[in-house]
């Protein structure tokens, strides 16, 4: 033991400590700096291959940012996309039972926005638009002329279309919008040939129901001037087999056949009881589709009497 | 003669004697009752869903079930973390452990490796709860499918398959995974920052600071990259914010996965790397600084 009067020898180390904190802060940047260059490029390299197989397409720019508020955008920012774009879409839904159609086109831009690859809500929000906002402004009283009711309905026929388009552009690899697209081609524009290309393109994939190709084959036989492959198509799926023998494939055929004249030597014999039960008697084409009675004046064009607009349930 | 005792430079027999007194010591602090909360949201989510057909009804369940696993484990990993050292420090177990023949990097693996262990354990259980909730959802729905579709077996069959569809897949189990890697590497980062940091809540607020500058450090890098920015400054900084920050949209992968999006094995298995890559980095970091502190 030393003496008590003698100083005491410290172990001290040379540097000053300040010194070597700043050493020992200055080497850990430095290895945080040197692991950032490396991982660099593998990050970009991750980054690429994610966004190949259709991760992080959300586009969260400031225009999102002014429409959702600036908590929303921080939570999508941090990593919360699907519960900000669930708040939304429940919101959108709330409105919907107020029939508040802008402020629902507003959020599902939004709620599409941050979920682009959600198929559903395309799908979803462009049948709300198509069918239910659509209905309800035909249907509005307060809009006393008929014309601008028609165009209003319209113009929510191509905001619907527009939203599947630009599903369709998020997610061209899935079968769903394809067919949304056609059935909306079919059913609310009456464009056959692009509903029947729609369908076509739906039927290419693998997962998709075996309809789609019948369906496509359908829209394909009320286009003008495409009769002929239409009739080439739904006789080639006559030839399957039962399974493809259904009411509506049989009175397509009978009818192009007729149309087309085709000898009698080639035609396909139809009995009746294949036929859909209105077509029973008679050997002509199926009725025409609500948009060419409307056309025709064999309904009116809009309600003479306010009928309360009731949501349907999507199919 | 006194027998010899060979002591090894890593025994991973310390290791797990850290990390389950690190586990067992986090469940004494009662952290699992944060499942009951996120049970409660889920059940409590199902009141907003009654309105909606089944694929929104499902679509929803997950998004909530899957955004709270990221929430809670991301909550886990940082506040269970912050309070390691400095409660070690102020009961005196670090010098207790310390004096013994325990290596301080030992330790660090240790404690990091208790913390995982607790983020497997919450990790579990949440799916577990998400996967009975899915389940009765699924059954609902089904039965549902039955009574409309009594008539038309076609149709019925149809149904069914998108049901099955719409549920429990797979293909969602990458993404919990991915859940998992996020917040070890966030515990590993707060490891990291509690061996420097002055308090508990230091590490708390810099730990959340670094997971929001984290998200948006693709940003910075695609400007740092890119010719956008011009002058030096900003580019030094957005340099900076690049190589010194991780990029944690990388492993955002889970929202894109419910909306149906599938990854490939070797896409998961080179996120999954990079994770644990980040994750091996802090802790060495964390020994760097934690071998030369002054206790």
């Amino acid at each position: 033991m030393p003496p008590p009067d003698s100083p005491v020898e410290l172990d001290l180390p040379s540097k000053p400590l300040r010194q070597r904190t700043w050493y020992r802060t200055s080497v850990i940047v430095a290895i945080l700096l040197a692991f950032g260059a490396v991982r660099l490029p593998i990050e970009l390299r991750l980054n690429e291959e994610h966004r190949a197989a259709y991760f992080h397409g959300a586009k969260l720019n400031l225009s999102l940012r002014q429409q959702i508020g600036q908590l929303g955008f921080l939570a999508a920012l941090g990593g919360f996309r699907a519960l900000v774009a669930d708040g939304l879409w429940i919101q959108a839904h709330i409105d919907w039972t107020r029939t508040q159609w802008g402020k629902m086109l507003f959020l599902f831009n939004n709620v599409t926005a941050l979920q682009p690859r959600n198929v559903m809500f395309w799908d979803v929000a462009a049948w709300h638009m198509a069918w239910n906002a659509s209905a309800y402004v035909l249907n509005d009283a307060s809009e006393p002329h008929i014309a601008l009711r028609l165009k209003r309905q319209h113009e929510y026929f191509i905001i619907g279309k527009d939203l599947l388009e630009r599903g369709i552009a998020n997610n061209p690899d899935r079968f769903k919008l394809y067919e949304s697209l056609g059935n909306l081609l079919r059913d609310k524009l009456d464009d056959h040939l692009n509903a029947s290309i729609n369908f076509a393109k739906a039927a290419k994939f693998a997962d998709s129901p075996t309809y789609e190709y019948r369906f496509s084959a359908y829209e394909l036989s009320h286009a003008p001037g495409h009769e002929r492959e239409a009739y080439e198509e739904l006789r080639r799926l006559y030839l399957e087999g039962d399974k493809e023998r259904l009411p509506t494939l049989c009175s397509r055929l009978k009818y192009l056949q007729e149309m087309l004249n085709i000898p009698a030597s080639q035609r396909i014999n139809i009995p009746d009881s294949m036929l859909p039960p209105s077509q029973h008697s008679n050997g002509s084409g199926p009725p025409p589709s609500p948009a060419q009675q409307l056309l025709n004046g064999i309904i009116p064009a809009a309600p003479q009497v306010n009928i309360p607009y009731k949501p349907s349930p999507h199919p | 003669m006194e027998p010899t005792v060979n002591h090894t430079f890593f025994s991973p027999a310390r290791i797990w004697a850290i990390a389950t007194n690190t586990l067992l010591e986090l469940f004494r602090l009662k952290v699992f009752y944060f499942l009951l909360i996120f049970a409660l949201l889920l059940i409590g989510s199902s009141a907003f869903m009654i309105d909606f057909n089944f694929q929104e009804q499902f679509q929803l369940l997950k998004d909530v079930s899957l955004g709270s696993m990221s929430i809670f484990t991301w909550l886990l990993a940082v506040l269970a973390t912050a309070m390691l050292l400095p409660k070690d420090i102020e009961d005196r177990t670090l010098y207790t452990i310390l004096a013994k023949p325990v290596p301080r990097f030992e330790y660090l693996v240790g404690k990091l490796l208790g913390i995982l262990l607790l983020l497997l354990i919450a990790t579990l259980l949440m799916s577990t709860i998400f996967v009975i909730a899915l389940y009765g959802r699924e059954q609902i729905a089904i039965a549902d499918a039955i009574r409309g579709n009594a008539n038309a077996p076609d149709q019925l069959q149809s149904a069914l398959k998108d049901i099955h569809d719409s549920t429990f897949t797979w293909s969602l189990l990458p993404g919990i995974i991915i859940i998992y890697i996020k917040a070890a590497l966030f515990a590993a980062l707060t490891l990291f920052i509690s061996t420097f940091a002055s308090s508990t809540i230091f590490t708390i607020m810099v730990s959340v600071a670094i997971y929001f500058i984290g998200h948006l450090q693709g940003i910075a890098r695609d400007y740092w990259l890119g010719s956008a920015t011009t002058g030096p400054l900003p580019r030094i900084f957005l340099a900076l914010v690049a190589l010194i920050f991780p990029d944690l949209q990388l492993f955002n992968l889970v929202d894109d996965i419910v909306a149906g999006n599938s990854i490939s094995f070797i896409l998961f298995a080179k996120t999954a790397a990079l994770g644990g890559l980040y994750t091996c980095i802090y802790l060495l970091v964390a020994y760097s600084v934690f071998a030369s502190k002054e206790l």
